[in-house]
């Protein structure tokens, strides 16, 4: 399955080198449309040392690991969601008759350099905040844990969007809702939200398991919303459900696959 | 080689009031030999590539019960990729960006050829099909022609006991398609591939095919060898006149 997908990706890789200049220019615009979300959050503590309570590096730091994680699972399995464009192109029947996993070839369709530009900004901002908050050395392992599962979480919701096109071929809109709205919502200390939203972040689309809950622990801070202290380390049994969840999703998907005429 | 035992499949179309079902393909039976070359006859929208995605393990028969080589298309999706080869005339299956050899360097990897048998089957197919000039062009600037050699020897590079084709003489030039027709005929006969070929094209029947299936309105309307097809309608002198009168005759007189 890895082989596979660093076979796939590799290729497209060097198909897509075909072509140097909108390669590198679609990289830099990457690249400089992410800085500009860095610019906006330097604007806003221009004028606020605190954002729901926290500081900027928190703030930093809450961004920067789920941009990590958003930016990872996008460039590695974003491309799930665009299912219904390969199923009205009818190029999703010529990966179903290859010997390799549907979910794969999708993730690794036009692999290519611009995939990795949101991923450069959300390290750097990761990088800054780590630099600057005086983290606690013994709760610093549950950095690389919760990036994993943040990973896994964001990955499940663009595979539940794509195997929900299997359906709507024509929405792929309403998943987007909720994987680059997700990526949105995480940006920022849920406490700017209300506590109803926080609630159903946390028990039914759970994104509040990608940096908040865990970051609560790496930061070492009280829950604002007074929800129970043990959350902070269920992110791996939230990812792992979710992650079931999608799996079987996308299986009942290519099930109830109807193809196009022709 | 292939069973297909009262197959069926159903879609359901529309919205609200208007929604209904419609039968794709209904009750539908047969079954291909090892080594049988049949063609697949059937005017648009007959079934012809609901079949052939039933065959292929894309789409889920709604009813009845199919085996190709010897598995269930649909459990056993991937295990039958190693096993068939499929070509649809329509749309290509190489990389379009890299050159022609790079999209077969892939099959290799992806089926797991042995890289011996690959050089092997790609030196023998590469002369058959006079690729040698191409392999080293990107695949964009291919001739159709040239493309869908490519895309037959991407096809079959795993060795294949059964080759899938649907409409792979489409838009060719007349000499592509002897040559696509000749090599095809030496595969079936030298090495014994199973071809199962859908076509508009009644030459490729007519040179290729000792058996023809013909699919109408979602049936198998007729099942035998060519000569069998023109007792059909005894008044019509090509092919062609055959075929017209059987596609626009009533559904009672089939």
């Amino acid at each position: 399955m890895v082989r596979t997908y660093l076979l796939l990706a590799w290729t497209w890789l060097r198909a897509s080198a075909q072509y140097p200049i909108p390669m590198a220019a679609m990289a830099l615009g990457s690249f400089v449309l992410n800085g500009l979300d860095v610019a906006a959050i330097w604007i806003v503590f221009g004028h606020t040392d605190a954002l729901g309570g926290f500081t900027l590096a928190e703030v930093m730091f809450l961004y920067g690991t789920a941009g990590v994680s958003f930016a990872l699972s996008d460039m590695l399995f974003g491309n799930v969601d665009r299912l219904s464009q390969h199923i009205r192109a009818g190029t999703f029947d010529a990966m179903l008759v290859r010997p390799a996993s549907a979910f794969v070839q999708m993730a690794t369709d036009r692999f290519g350099v611009h995939r990795f530009g949101r991923m450069t900004q959300a390290a750097v901002v990761l990088g800054i905040a780590l630099s600057q908050l005086d983290l606690e050395w013994s709760r610093t392992w549950m950095v690389p844990v919760m990036i994993v599962c943040g990973i896994v979480i964001f990955t499940s919701i663009f595979t539940l969007g794509g195997a929900l096109q299997f359906l709507l071929t024509d929405a792929p809109e309403v998943a987007n809702a909720f994987t680059y709205g997700g990526s949105t919502l995480t940006q920022y200390p849920l406490t700017v939200y209300g506590g109803d939203l926080v609630k159903a972040v946390t028990f039914i689309v759970p994104l509040a398991f990608v940096n908040w809950q865990p970051g609560l622990y790496v930061l070492g801070r009280d829950d604002p919303f007074g929800l129970p202290y043990w959350l902070r380390f269920a992110a791996p049994a939230a990812a792992l459900v979710l992650a079931l969840a999608a799996a079987l999703a996308w299986r009942a998907g290519i099930r109830r696959y109807r193809s196009t005429g022709s | 080689m292939i069973e297909v035992d009262r197959a069926g499949r159903s879609f359901t179309v529309g919205r609200g009031r208007s929604r209904r079902t419609v039968h794709a393909v209904q009750d539908l039976s047969f079954t291909v030999e090892a080594g049988e070359f049949v063609g697949y006859l059937g005017p648009n929208g007959a079934g012809k590539s609901t079949t052939i995605k039933m065959l292929t393990g894309i789409l889920a028969p709604t009813s009845g019960r199919i085996e190709v080589a010897g598995l269930d298309p649909l459990r056993r999706r991937t295990d039958l990729t190693r096993r068939i080869g499929v070509v649809f005339g329509q749309r290509t299956t190489l990389w379009w960006d890299l050159p022609l050899k790079d999209s077969f360097e892939l099959v290799r990897h992806l089926y797991k050829v042995d890289r011996n048998d690959f050089r092997r089957r790609l030196d023998e197919l590469a002369d058959l099909l006079d690729l040698s000039g191409f392999l080293h062009t990107p695949v964009r600037q291919l001739s159709l022609g040239q493309r869908m050699r490519g895309d037959i020897t991407a096809a079959l590079l795993h060795d294949p006991a059964v080759l899938v084709l649907d409409e792979p003489t489409i838009g060719l030039d007349v000499v592509s398609k002897a040559a696509m027709r000749a090599f095809l005929g030496r595969l079936n006969a030298e090495r014994g591939t199973t071809v199962l070929l859908t076509t508009h094209d009644l030459g490729d029947i007519e040179k290729l095919c000792r058996r023809v299936m013909l699919i109408h309105h979602g049936r198998l309307g007729f099942d035998g060898t060519l000569d069998d097809l023109r007792a059909l309608a005894p008044g019509e002198d090509s092919i062609e006149d055959v075929v017209t009168h059987l596609y626009t005759a009533p559904p009672a007189e089939r």
